[in-house]
C-alpha cells in the first residue's frame, strides 16, 4: 500500500479542499469498514490520497432538536447513535437499519454517511433514512447545500455528489405523537450478510388510523427506492389486511431486482411484499405504544 | 456404557495444544519464514475450458525482483498411474496438470504459470507480464449435461471405466461402478410399498478457515526442506518426490499447526510448486493462497445425482433397495462416488440391493475429501426416502430404522459383514432422549435421519521416549486437526499408569518418525492411537526388563502397576517398586536409554453411526428455516477425550446443516464461479444456531485395545436428511434440491400451495 497520502483536516472546508487538491484521487475515510477492506483488496491503487473526517466536530456529533427531530454528523458510528440517551425512542427504525451495518465490533466504527456513500443498493441504513424522509447536509466547493437523502445514490458505486462534495450530517424531522418507524431485512443467515431485500416503513398513527406514512425498498433497484404508492395505500386505512395488501402489491410493482448469487426476481420481489407487510405492522405496534 | 474403568481414559483435561493455540504463539501454514524468501504467486486460468496455445514468460522474467518464472515445462510428464491421496485416489498424470495445467485449462483459476520474487507486488506486477494465448473451447458445469452426448469433452483419452462393452468413444463418464446383492428384480416383487425419488446436491467448500501455505526450500545440494499446512505430510513428501523426480528421503516436510482441513488438505496445491520456484531460483519460496483461490482451485466436495428406489412390506420390513448416484469429479476424474455407493445402504440389512454409481468430469475444479467423501450425498437420498416410507407407513421414523437396522453379522451391499456395531444402541438411544421424547415447540416439526461411515486404519508408526527425569515424549506422525495430541497422551498415560501431564506428545516430521498415512478416515485415534498404546507397551517391556536387572531377577518376574515396576510375586523376591523416574535414572547403568516403538497396518476400523434429531421452523413467507433445537447422536465406540469427541460431533452437524440449507458453489453462464468469498458462500454463522447437543453411545470396537471408532466424519452424514426430513413435516413439501436455501423452500412452497388447495 506505498504511495498512499493521508491527511485528517479539522474543518470541513479543509477537507473539501484537500479532495478537491486531489483531483478525483482522494477517499473520505470515516469508519474505514468500506475503505480498509477495498484498500485490503487492493482496489484502492497507490495514488490515492485519504481524508479523514473524524477530527471534524460537526461530522461526530448528535443533537436532538425535540419533538423527535435530530442532526447527526455522517461519521456518527452506529454504536454512539445506539447508546444515545433519545435517538432509540425518537428513531428506532433508522437506529435498528443502522445497528444492522457490519457486526458488533463493526458498529464501533461504521457510520450512515459511509454506508451511504458506499453507494450499494443494499446498504442497510439508507432504506430507513428514506422512510425517515432524512435530509442530507452536503458542502462542497460551490458552499453548502441540502437535500433529500433518496436523490444521493445514482446506481450501484454512483452518487449525485459534485467532485470535492462531503456529506455533512443528516437531519431527521420532527414528527406528530403517533410516529414511528421500522427496518427489516431479508438475509439468508442470521448475521454477518448482505441484505437480498430491505424495507423501511416510517407512519403516523390517530386513533387507529395511519395519517401518513413513507415506504422505501433497499436491494430491488439500481438504487433504493422511495415507494409513494405503497404510503399512499396505508394512509386513510386502519392498516387492516386489505390495506397491507395494496402497500405490499406497490412494492412488488416498483421491483426491478436482478437473479444473483443473493437472490431471484421473483424471490426478491415476492420478499418486498412480504417485508412490507411486516415492517409497517412493526411501526404500527410502535406507535401505538407511544 | 463400557464397563472397564480407566483413570485418564475418558477424561477431559486441557490439550496439549490448547496455550499455544489461545496465545497465538501457534504457528500455521502462512507464520513460517525463513531468510531471504522469495513470495511465490500463481497465474491462474480466466476461462473454465480453453487450449493453451502459447505462454510467453519473457517481461515477467526481465521484471527486476523476479527470480524464477515456471510453468508446465518445469514439471516432468507422469505415467497414468493411480495412487492413494487421503480417502481419496489420484492419478499422477493427472494431479501434474492440476498443479500446473498443461495442454488444456479444465476450469477458471487452473493453474498456468508461476512466479517467485523478492515482494508480493512484484510477483503480482510479474503475473500481469505473463502472456497467455488462450483457444477457449465450449465448457460444461452440470454433472447431468456433462453425461449426454455431445457434451463438450474435457479428456480425449477418457474412455468409461467399469462397462463391458469396453467403450470405442471417449466421454466425460471417467467410471462406472456396481454394487449387488441378491436379486434385486425378485426383491421388489415382494414389496407392497415401493418409495421412488431424485434428489441433487450442489457442490460444497470444506471451508477451512486457514488458506494452504507452505515454505519450500531446496538447497544447493538437492535436500527439501519444506513447511506446510497439511493433513499429510507424508502424503506432500511423496507427491513432491513422484511430480518433481526428487529422491523422497531428500525431501523433509514438517506439518505446521493447521487451521482446518476436513479432507481438504489431503492433497498438493503450492507445495510441488513452491519446491520447483525455489530449485530455480536458489532460494527458499513462501506461498499462501488467497480465500478467493483456495474457493476457485481447491476442495470443493462434489455434487451430484440421486435415485434412490426402496421397497417394503407393510409392517414396515425393506425387502429391495435401488440406488443410483452420478457424482462430479471436477476436472478430473476421482470423485468419491465409490464411498457413496457402498454407504448408500450401510445403515440397513436389506436382503436385495442394487447401487450403480457414476464418476463424471466437468469444467470446475477437482474434487477433494471432505468429511466422510460421497457418504452425506446418497444420505440424502436414501434417509429422504426412507423418511417418505416412514410417513406413508404412518411409522415413527425412528421404529422404521431399527426394524431395518444393520447389526453384527449383517452382510454389506459392497462384501464386508460387520463385526460388532452400535447402530441399534444409537437409534434407541435416540427415542429414548430427552429430545425425542420431548414435543416439539408450537410451530416446530421434527426431523430425524441416520448416517453411516466405515473409518479407516492403515499405517501408522509412533516412538514413546522416556527422558531422565521419567516424564515422557510419545511421538506420531500424524497432524492433529481434532484434539488427537490430546487423545493419544491420554493413552499413553492410561498405559503407563502416570499423570496425563507427565506425558508430551509431539507431531513428528517425515524424516524424524516412520510413514503415517494421513490424518482422515477419522484414523488418527484409532490407528496411530494403536501404534502409541504399542510403542508405550514395547517401551513398558523394556522397563521391566531394566527393573529385574536391578533386581537381578528374570524380566518375567517383574510386573508394571500404576506407573512402577513390582515384582509379580513373593516368590520373586521382596523389592520396594521401582518408579518410572527411578528407572530413568539409573538407564546408563541397566542398558542405555529407554524407548519403544512401533509400525503396523491397522485392521479392524470400527464402522461409526449416527443418528441426528432436529426441530425446526419454516418461515412460509420467505422461506427462511429457523433451527430451534438439534440433537447429534452418535457410536463412538469408546469417546477418549470426551470434549473433543463432542466437538466433532457439533461441527460435523453445523457442517452438515450448512450444506442442507445454504452452502453451494453457483457459477455465471461463462463457468465462473460468481461466489468465492464467506460473504456469499454461506456458511452459518454461530447466531444461525442454537448449540448442538450431543449424546455418545459407546459400544466399543473389539479390534482396539481401549475399543476407538474414529469419530469426525459419520457426524456429517445425517444433517442433510434431518433437515429436510423436518422441512417436510413442517411444510408438507418434500424438498428433493439442495441447499434448502431460502428462494428454494419459497419457490417449493409457492408452487405447492394451489396445489395443496385443490387438494
Amino acid at each position: 500500500m506505498n504511495g498512499i497520502e493521508y491527511s485528517a483536516p479539522r474543518t470541513i472546508d479543509e477537507a473539501v479542499g484537500a479532495l478537491v487538491a486531489a483531483k478525483g484521487a482522494g477517499r473520505i475515510l470515516a469508519g474505514g469498514t468500506d475503505l480498509l477492506v477495498q484498500m485490503r483488496a487492493g482496489f484502492v491503487k497507490p495514488g490515492s490520497i485519504i481524508v479523514d473526517i473524524k477530527k471534524i466536530a460537526e461530522m461526530t456529533t448528535i443533537e436532538d432538536k425535540g419533538g423527535g427531530s435530530f442532526k447527526f454528523g455522517a461519521a456518527v458510528s452506529g454504536m454512539q447513535l445506539h447508546d444515545h440517551p433519545t435517538f432509540k425512542k425518537a428513531w428506532p427504525g433508522v437506529l435498528e437499519a443502522i445497528n444492522l451495518i457490519g457486526s458488533k465490533q463493526i458498529q464501533g466504527r461504521a457510520s450512515a454517511g459511509g454506508n451511504l456513500c458506499n453507494a450499494s443498493p443494499a446498504a442497510d441504513s439508507v432504506p430507513a433514512l428514506v422512510a425517515a424522509g432524512a435530509i442530507v447536509t452536503v458542502q462542497g466547493p460551490k458552499g453548502r447545500r441540502e437535500v433529500a437523502v433518496e436523490k444521493i445514490p445514482a446506481g450501484p458505486g454512483r452518487m449525485t455528489l459534485e467532485p470535492g462534495e462531503i456529506v455533512v450530517s443528516f437531519t431527521l424531522p420532527a414528527r406528530p405523537a403517533g410516529s414511528s418507524d421500522a427496518y427489516l431485512r431479508l438475509i439468508p443467515r442470521t448475521e454477518m450478510d448482505i441484505a437480498v431485500v430491505g424495507c423501511g416503513v416510517n407512519l403516523t398513527m390517530k386513533g387507529g388510523t395511519c395519517t401518513a406514512a413513507r415506504v422505501s425498498l433497499g436491494a430491488v433497484a439500481p438504487t433504493v427506492l422511495l415507494v409513494e404508492a405503497a404510503g399512499k395505500a396505508l394512509v386513510g386505512s386502519k392498516l387492516d389486511a386489505e390495506a397491507l395488501e395494496a402497500a405490499a402489491a406497490a412494492c412488488r410493482a416498483v421491483c426491478k431486482p436482478i437473479d444473483d448469487k443473493r437472490g431471484t426476481i421473483v424471490y426478491r420481489t415476492k420478499i418486498a411484499g412480504v417485508l412490507c407487510k411486516r415492517a409497517t405492522t412493526i411501526a404500527a405496534q410502535r406507535a401505538g405504544k407511544k | 456404557m463400557s464397563k472397564q474403568k480407566y483413570k485418564w481414559v475418558g477424561t477431559r483435561p486441557d490439550r496439549p495444544d490448547g496455550a499455544d493455540k489461545v496465545t497465538g504463539r501457534a504457528r500455521f501454514g502462512a507464520d513460517f519464514n525463513m531468510p531471504g524468501q522469495l513470495i511465490g504467486k500463481v497465474l491462474r486460468s480466466p476461462h473454465a475450458h480453453a487450449r493453451i496455445k502459447s505462454i510467453d514468460t519473457s517481461a515477467a522474467e526481465k521484471l527486476p525482483g523476479v527470480k524464477a518464472v515456471v510453468t508446465s515445462k518445469d514439471f516432468p510428464e507422469q505415467p497414468n498411474l493411480v495412487v492413494p491421496a487421503g480417502e481419496m485416489q489420484v492419478n499422477l498424470r493427472d494431479i501434474t496438470r492440476n498443479v500446473m495445467a498443461r495442454e488444456k485449462v479444465l476450469y477458471e483459476s487452473h493453474p498456468v504459470a508461476a512466479v517467485a520474487a523478492t515482494t508480493d507486488s512484484i510477483a503480482s506486477a510479474a503475473l500481469a507480464l505473463i502472456k497467455v494465448e488462450y483457444e477457449v473451447l465450449p465448457h460444461v458445469i452440470d454433472v447431468a449435461e456433462a453425461m449426454k452426448d455431445g457434451a463438450p469433452l474435457l479428456h480425449d483419452h477418457l474412455i468409461t471405466e467399469g462397462v463391458k462393452p469396453v467403450p470405442t468413444k471417449a466421454s466425460n463418464i471417467a467410471k462406472r461402478i456396481d454394487n449387488l446383492k441378491g436379486d434385486i428384480d425378485a426383491g421388489f416383487k415382494q414389496a407392497e410399498i415401493v418409495v421412488e425419488r431424485d434428489y441433487t446436491t450442489q457442490p460444497v467448500h470444506q471451508g477451512y478457515i486457514e488458506p494452504h501455505a507452505c515454505l519450500a526450500s531446496m538447497a544447493e545440494d538437492g535436500q527439501v526442506q519444506l513447511w506446510s499446512t497439511t493433513q499429510g505430510h507424508f502424503q506432500v513428501r511423496g507427491f513432491c518426490s513422484r511430480l518433481l523426480n526428487i529422491e523422497t528421503s531428500q525431501i523433509r516436510v514438517t506439518p505446521t499447526e493447521i487451521g482446518g482441513g476436513f479432507g481438504g488438505k489431503t492433497v498438493v496445491y503450492l507445495e510441488p510448486v513452491a519446491v520447483i520456484l525455489s530449485k530455480k531460483s536458489g532460494k527458499p519460496v513462501k506461498m499462501v493462497m488467497s480465500r478467493d483461490e483456495v474457493f476457485r482451485a481447491s476442495g470443493p466436495a462434489p455434487g451430484g445425482t440421486v435415485h434412490v428406489k426402496i421397497g417394503a412390506k407393510k409392517d414396515g420390513t425393506i425387502v429391495a433397495a435401488e440406488c443410483t448416484i452420478a457424482l462430479q469429479a471436477g476436472a478430473f476424474p476421482g470423485s468419491p462416488v465409490a464411498p457413496a455407493c457402498w454407504t448408500s445402504f450401510a445403515c440397513y440389512d436389506i436382503p436385495n440391493i442394487k447401487v450403480v454409481g457414476y464418476d463424471v468430469v466437468s469444467n470446475r475444479p477437482k474434487v477433494a475429501a471432505y468429511r466422510a467423501p460421497g457418504a452425506p450425498i446418497s444420505a440424502w437420498g436414501v434417509e429422504s426416502t426412507v423418511d417418505i416410507l416412514a410417513q406413508e407407513l404412518r411409522m415413527d421414523p425412528i421404529d422404521l430404522r431399527l426394524k431395518n437396522a444393520a447389526k453384527k453379522g449383517t452382510k454389506t451391499s459392497y462384501g464386508p459383514v460387520f463385526d460388532t456395531i452400535g447402530f441399534v444402541e444409537t437409534l434407541q438411544a435416540a427415542k429414548n432422549s430427552a429430545h425425542y421424547k420431548s414435543k416439539p415447540k408450537p410451530g416446530m416439526a421434527r426431523g430425524v435421519a441416520a448416517g453411516f461411515w466405515f473409518n479407516v486404519g492403515a499405517d501408522s508408526s509412533a516412538a514413546a521416549h522416556v527422558a531422565e527425569d521419567g516424564t515422557v515424549t510419545v511421538i506420531s506422525g500424524n497432524p492433529d486437526i481434532g484434539g488427537s495430541r490430546a487423545s493419544l497422551a491420554l493413552m499413553a498415560a492410561e498405559e503407563l499408569g502416570v499423570d496425563y501431564s507427565k506425558v508430551r506428545p509431539v507431531i513428528a516430521d517425515t524424516s524424524s518418525i516412520g510413514f503415517n498415512f494421513v490424518t482422515g478416515g477419522s484414523r488418527v485415534t484409532f490407528a496411530t492411537g494403536l501404534a502409541v498404546v504399542n510403542s508405550v507397551r514395547d517401551m513398558v517391556r523394556e522397563l521391566k526388563v531394566r527393573a529385574a536387572k536391578t533386581w537381578g531377577v528374570d524380566p518375567e518376574g517383574v510386573i508394571w502397576e500404576n506407573g512402577c515396576a513390582k515384582p509379580a510375586g513373593s516368590n520373586v523376591g521382596e523389592f520396594e517398586p521401582l518408579s518410572l523416574a527411578q528407572l530413568a535414572a539409573t538407564a546408563g547403568k541397566t542398558g542405555g536409554p529407554i524407548n519403544g516403538h512401533n509400525q503396523l497396518n491397522a485392521q479392524g476400523a470400527g464402522p461409526g453411526f449416527g443418528v441426528h434429531i432436529v426441530d425446526l421452523a419454516v418461515d412460509r413467507d420467505t422461506g427462511i428455516v429457523e433451527i430451534g433445537r438439534y440433537t447429534a447422536l452418535q457410536d463412538v465406540g469408546t469417546a477418549i477425550h470426551p470434549s473433543y469427541v463432542e466437538g466433532q460431533m457439533q461441527g460435523g452437524a453445523v457442517q452438515g446443516i450448512g450444506w442442507a440449507l445454504n452452502e453451494e458453489y453457483i457459477y455465471n453462464a461463462k463457468g465462473k464461479l460468481d461466489n468465492a468469498g464467506f460473504l456469499d458462500y454461506r456458511m452459518p454463522v454461530a447466531s444461525d444456531l442454537p448449540m448442538i447437543e450431543t449424546i455418545i453411545v459407546e459400544v466399543p470396537n473389539p479390534h482396539h485395545p481401549y475399543g476407538v471408532r474414529g469419530v469426525g466424519e459419520v457426524p456429517i452424514v445425517p444433517p442433510l436428511a434431518t433437515v429436510g426430513n423436518a422441512i417436510a413435516r413442517a411444510t408438507g413439501v418434500r424438498m428433493t434440491e439442495l441447499p434448502m436455501s431460502p428462494p428454494r423452500v419459497s419457490a417449493a412452497l409457492d408452487e405447492a400451495t394451489p396445489r395443496m388447495a385443490a387438494e
